[in-house]
Formats: structure tokens, C-alpha cells, sequence
């Protein structure tokens, strides 16, 4: 493939996802405003329930790992489960809803919704598994 | 009224998706001003902070074009990978960094050049073990916290690929 040939296939992809991305760092951008407000609201004190609700909240949030570090580590002083803390970290970066329809577009919808799924129930599975193996040694 | 309805029909997913959120935009300034400000003074700053990002993207989309034939990445990243195939994907999924939204046109072409659905799940799930954020997860949650998440990341990873691999067939 010649040069121009694949300027002019990658500036074609890019195109077309344009659209898409800009739809998605909008709509990322006035919920996570919205969950920001809501993070230290929505726990109950009850590790199971919370584990949950930290996996829903993460799926729901978006934004570089390391906020969500710092969310955790503030929702850890202020007594949320770690259990809870890890299941949001982790659906944080791993569960997209508002990324969906780019990664539908690139990657194929069924690809894009088992992949988001599965990454949910794990984020809930590998928090119990974080805290037993911590809990062991 | 038909064709409206046809030329509706001609526009792409991706722009009625961007014309809804506008939609929502326009409806929130109206109802909730300082909201709708504030949500769009974070999209500014994030697409400020990623711009140069896609620049980069782009460059390594042509260069992937240029380069990289489908015989090869079929090799490292395609069927016959094997467990070779999971490494590659482990380890350049802990090193490549950039949001996913920026990575997925990069994907979406390595994905036409043949590499396995399985191995891109692989890839996308060890996006969470940043060298980089490692420092900030130990001083937050300590040292031992961070190596046994670290390691179960890693692990379900490849879980992840596995049913990706049963459930989507290439």
C-alpha cells in the first residue's frame, strides 16, 4: 500500500468515528458531573448490595484509571467497603456504557456487549476474589 | 415526508448518535444552564488533552496500513497465535496507553488485518494495569492490594479472551 493510499484509508476511519467520539466524550463528560455528586450518596453499608452498586456506578463513570483511584481512596475515608471500592475501580475502566456504540462500531456489537458483560459480573467476582486472597496471607 | 425520511435514513449511526447527544445539550441549557456550561467545560478540556493523542493514533493507523501486512499480524495476533498470541496481547495491553475511544479506529484495523476478537479482549482488560498509576494505587490502597488486583486482572484477562473465543466465532 502506497503512502498516500494510507493516509487516505486512516483519515477515512477516523472520519467516520469523529462523529461518534465527540457523541461520547459529550455524554461522558455531563455524567460523570452527575455521578461525581452522587458517588458518597449511594452506598448502604452493606458490603454485598454496595459491591453491586460500586460495579454499577463504575460501569457508569468513565475517565482515566487514575481517578477512579482517587474516588476510591476518598470513598475509602469515608468508610465504603473495600469490596465495593475495588468493584467500582475495576467497571471503571473496564465496563463502558457510554462507549458502547464506538466500540460497536469498530469492534462488532456482539464483540462490544459480551466484552462489556463479562467485565461487569468480573469486576464484582475479582473484588470478592482481591479481598479473600488479601484476607489468606 | 418521504423524503425527509430518506434522507434521515442516509445519515450514519455515528452522526444521529452525535445529533441526539447535541439534542440533549441544547435541552439541558435550557433547563439547567450552569449544568450544561460546566459538562461543556469538561468536554473541551478533555478533547483538548486527547487531541494531540489522536494525532499520534493517526500516525500509527498509517503506519499500520504501511507496514504491517496481514501476514503478519495473523501470525503474532491471528488464529495460529496460541499462547504466544496471549502474551503479545497481555503485554502490549499494559504498555500501549491512550482511552479506549481513542484506540478503537487502531483496533477496528488491526481487527481487519486479522487479529482474533479474543486477543483484542485480552488486550482492552490489561489497559487496567498502568505502570504508570501504579505508584497512586499502592499509596492509596498499599502495596499488597495492588499486586494481588494486579494479578487477577491479569488472569481474567485471559478468562475474558477465552469466552470472547467461545462466544464470537472469528
Amino acid at each position: 500500500m502506497s503512502l498516500q493510499t494510507s493516509i487516505q484509508k486512516s483519515y477515512q476511519t477516523l472520519k467516520v468515528s469523529l462523529p461518534i467520539m465527540l457523541g461520547v466524550l459529550l455524554l461522558i463528560s455531563l455524567m460523570n458531573i452527575f455521578w461525581h455528586e452522587y458517588y458518597t450518596k449511594i452506598f448502604t453499608n452493606n458490603p454485598l448490595i454496595d459491591t453491586f452498586i460500586g460495579s454499577i456506578a463504575g460501569s457508569l463513570s468513565f475517565g482515566i484509571p487514575i481517578t477512579s483511584y482517587v474516588i476510591g481512596g476518598e470513598l475509602l475515608g469515608e468508610g465504603v467497603n473495600l469490596l465495593a471500592i475495588t468493584a467500582f475501580m475495576l467497571s471503571w475502566s473496564t465496563v463502558g456504557i457510554a462507549m458502547l456504540p464506538l466500540e460497536a462500531r469498530f469492534l462488532g456489537r456482539k464483540f462490544a456487549v459480551i466484552r462489556n458483560s463479562t467485565n461487569f459480573i468480573f469486576s464484582i467476582l475479582i473484588s470478592f476474589l482481591v479481598i479473600y486472597t488479601i484476607n489468606i496471607f | 415526508m418521504q423524503s425527509i425520511f430518506k434522507k434521515l435514513n442516509s445519515i450514519s449511526g455515528g452522526l444521529k448518535f452525535f445529533a441526539v447527544v447535541a439534542l440533549l445539550y441544547i435541552l439541558l441549557l435550557f433547563s439547567n444552564t450552569q449544568l450544561a456550561q460546566q459538562a461543556f467545560l469538561n468536554f473541551l478540556q478533555i478533547f483538548f488533552k486527547i487531541f494531540p493523542l489522536l494525532m499520534v493514533v493517526f500516525v500509527f493507523m498509517v503506519a499500520t496500513n504501511l507496514y504491517i501486512t496481514e501476514e503478519k499480524t495473523k501470525k503474532y495476533f491471528g488464529e495460529g497465535s496460541g499462547i504466544k498470541g496471549y502474551f503479545y496481547a497481555i503485554i502490549s495491553g499494559i504498555l500501549i496507553a491512550g482511552p479506549p475511544y481513542v484506540l478503537y479506529p487502531m483496533l477496528g484495523e488491526l481487527k481487519n488485518k486479522g487479529v482474533k476478537n479474543s486477543l483484542l479482549a485480552v488486550f482492552l482488560y490489561n489497559r487496567n494495569v498502568k505502570l504508570a498509576f501504579l505508584p497512586a494505587l499502592i499509596y492509596y490502597f498499599g502495596a499488597e492490594y495492588t499486586v494481588v488486583l494486579s494479578f487477577y486482572i491479569i488472569l481474567f484477562s485471559i478468562i475474558n479472551g477465552l469466552i470472547i473465543q467461545r462466544l464470537i466465532k472469528e
